[in-house]
């Protein structure tokens, strides 16, 4: 291809240490330097980057659009967007916990300590925690459990009980078990290989969360299957809750209107845009696929 | 310092750089100030509320992407009552882009649209997802010249009509749009395209086709902005894959008086500001004291040849 790289607006993104010139701007391009970005299983890596200082001024469920470098010869043309992992504002690291999938995030893969990385954001609405609730219940799955680990981090941090219930294949891919243990959180890994993660299993383990007065809320993330279920407990039981959602982006503004699902408001359908309306909703007005 | 600022008509812009409509919103001013820009390009906007089209509206090729948005909105009345006033907060002139199915619709709905804060009626007569006589209007002289004609009949706001690729003649259309009283004229919408999957057979695009963007679609819109800009008087604005100052340089060079940037701001949400700051510094650089000099100065009448083809071709 002979299309040239736009080297130069990458150059002129803000670099950790560098004066901040547009400081009343919320969302920026960065460039975040690579410090580590390891496999955590055969599928999963985990990136941690150096970033500048405005960067960090980002909160749970919001997200980074990343310009990931080709892994072959031709041009990567859109950013990914990629949920916060982890915030460490004390070493100016943000992380992120991606899935190597398609072209972008192999190319992402291919990054090495003391690359450069060019992200835009933070971008999209986080979760809120209502300070009434004294327990919440997190349900995700895959990298579901990226974007649920800023909000369990935040919730630890206000005193809230967390119990994690982290759904995946088989035992070697559950993943952030540690991490979310380290919060304070109680996990339930529920496993495909066993049966556990079965919706009958889940819907019971959610139900015995009630009863116990641990769930005041509920929070998940990464599958149609789990949204459901936990979006039928929650109204049947009435706990409220709060769903991150995906869909292919384009700007990350707003502005394009790409990313679009379909949301039911008081039994009316509707569309929004996951980048800016979201990427975290109202579980009950969310609609899987 | 160079003088960045070029003349649409009445209008005139600080500097050349303006984003493309539907690339582009007020919460951009999230990332970047907005009071820099050259323009403001609101989304193309309909009569009646839309959704747009079905899901995925994206998708990446080895060259680009397409993308068929289907022109979601919520219709007239809301964007005059809530988003004019959105971009109203911003100094640089508003563009406000609107499309129609109908000739009779297109022409009211820019009536409508003549409000004080808006500053340029952009009549967008090219999606390319719609069809010849169905909004897609810049695919033939005959219907262009109608439709505008019509507009031009009920609007005192300066009219920039935005042109379509895919026609087979662009500078006829290019005519028929300047004798129907456009004021400028934007080049262009994107390239009608498809894209089929391998893994399940499926057009990758809910809507199918899609409109193709890339960085590799420039030399070709530079060349109709070239072939237009040579039979028309009335000012031409280049937009297709613009992704540096440079690709400025090289539309101005080709006659446009400035150019629309989409692409490139979804890449790097900064690159506009970045561009207009490297368009000055390229002109400082060079002593180039106004940027308006650059317009139609390619040095294409005293071409250096090869002798021995020159002389066979009698030159
Ligand atoms: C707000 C948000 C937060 C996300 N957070 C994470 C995260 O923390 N970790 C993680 O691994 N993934 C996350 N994703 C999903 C991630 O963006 C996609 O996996 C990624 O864009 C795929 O890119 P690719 O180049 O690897 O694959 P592609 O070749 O582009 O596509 C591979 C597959 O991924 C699907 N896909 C492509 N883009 C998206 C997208 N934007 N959203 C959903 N599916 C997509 C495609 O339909 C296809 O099935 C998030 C998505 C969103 C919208
Ligand atoms: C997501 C998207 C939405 C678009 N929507 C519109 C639109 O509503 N009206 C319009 O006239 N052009 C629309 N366009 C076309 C752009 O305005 C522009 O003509 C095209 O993207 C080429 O410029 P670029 O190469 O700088 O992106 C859209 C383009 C994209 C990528």
């Amino acid at each position: 291809m002979s299309y040239e790289p736009c080297e130069k607006y990458t150059d002129s993104a803000l670099r950790f240490g560098d004066e901040d010139h547009y400081p009343e701007r919320i969302v920026g391009e960065f460039l975040g330097e690579v410090v580590s970005n390891d496999w955590v299983n055969g599928e999963y890596k985990h990136m941690i980057l150096k970033v500048h200082a405005r960067a960090l001024d980002s909160y749970a469920g919001q997200f980074f659009h990343l310009l990931c470098p080709s892994p072959d010869g031709a041009e990567v043309y859109m950013r990914r967007p990629m949920s916060i992992y982890r915030i460490d504002k004390a070493a100016s690291q943000i992380e992120f916990l991606y899935k190597c999938e398609g072209r972008g995030t192999r190319g992402m893969g291919m990054l090495k300590e003391g690359d450069d990385f060019n992200l835009a954001g933070p971008l999209g609405k986080g979760f809120t925690l209502d300070p009434k609730w004294k327990n919440i219940v997190v349900l995700g799955r895959g990298v579901g459990l990226a974007t649920l680990a800023p909000l369990s981090q935040l919730a630890a941090e206000k005193g809230v009980g967390i119990t994690a219930i982290l759904s995946a294949r088989n035992p070697g891919v559950v993943m952030s078990k540690d991490l979310f243990e380290g919060f304070g959180a109680t996990t339930i890994p529920v496993l495909d290989t066993d049966g556990t993660s079965d919706v009958a299993n889940v819907e019971k383990i959610l139900n015995g969360l009630i009863d116990e007065g641990k769930a005041d809320a509920f929070f998940t993330c990464g599958s149609n299957r789990l949204l459901s279920l936990m979006k039928k407990v929650g109204k049947a039981r009435g706990v409220p809750g709060q769903v991150a959602m995906e869909q292919i982006m384009v700007c990350g503004f707003g502005a394009c209107y790409v990313c679009m699902r379909t949301f039911e408001i008081d039994g009316e359908k509707t569309l929004k845009r996951v980048c800016r309306d979201g990427p975290v909703f109202n579980m009950q007005e969310a609609v899987g696929w | 310092m160079v003088d960045l600022s070029v003349r649409i008509g009445d209008i005139t812009l600080q500097n050349p750089i303006t984003p493309a409509s539907g690339a582009f919103s007020w919460e951009y001013n999230d990332v970047i100030d907005l009071n820099r820009l050259g323009g403001l390009v609101a989304k193309t906007i309909c009569r009646e509320p839309r959704l747009g089209n079905p899901t995925p509206r994206m998708a990446e090729t080895e060259a680009g992407i397409i993308q068929s948005i289907g022109l979601p909105g919520k219709g007239i009345e809301y964007f005059v009552d809530h988003i004019v006033p959105e971009y109203a907060r911003f100094k640089p002139p508003l563009i406000v882009s609107v499309s129609s199915e109908n000739t009779e619709d297109f022409a009211a709905l820019a009536e409508e649209l003549s409000v004080p804060d808006v500053d340029v009626i952009e009549a967008n007569i090219s999606c390319p997802t719609r069809n010849a006589t169905g909004g897609n209007f810049a695919m033939h002289e005959e219907h262009t010249k109608e439709v505008i004609g019509a507009i031009r009949a009920k609007t005192n706001k300066p009219l920039w009509v935005k042109l379509s690729p895919n026609a087979g003649d662009i500078v006829s259309i290019a005519r028929a749009a300047e004798e129907a009283g456009a004021d400028a004229l934007c080049i262009a919408n994107t390239f009608l395209s498809l894209k089929i999957r391998t893994d399940n057979f499926r057009p990758a695009l809910g809507n199918k086709f899609g409109g193709l963007v890339s960085p590799a679609l420039k030399p070709i819109v530079l060349r109709m902005v070239y072939q237009v800009a040579k039979v028309v008087k009335i000012p031409v604005i280049g937009i297709g894959g613009v992704t540096k100052a440079e690709d400025v340089v090289e539309y101005m060079l080709a006659g446009a008086s400035a150019v629309g940037i989409g692409y490139a701001g979804f890449r790097n949400p900064t690159a506009l500001i970045t561009i207009i700051d490297d368009l000055a510094a390229w002109c400082d650089e060079r002593g180039i004291k106004k940027v308006t000099d650059l317009i139609g100065a390619v040095k294409d009448d005293d071409m250096e040849m090869d002798t021995l083809v020159a002389a066979s071709a009698g030159v």
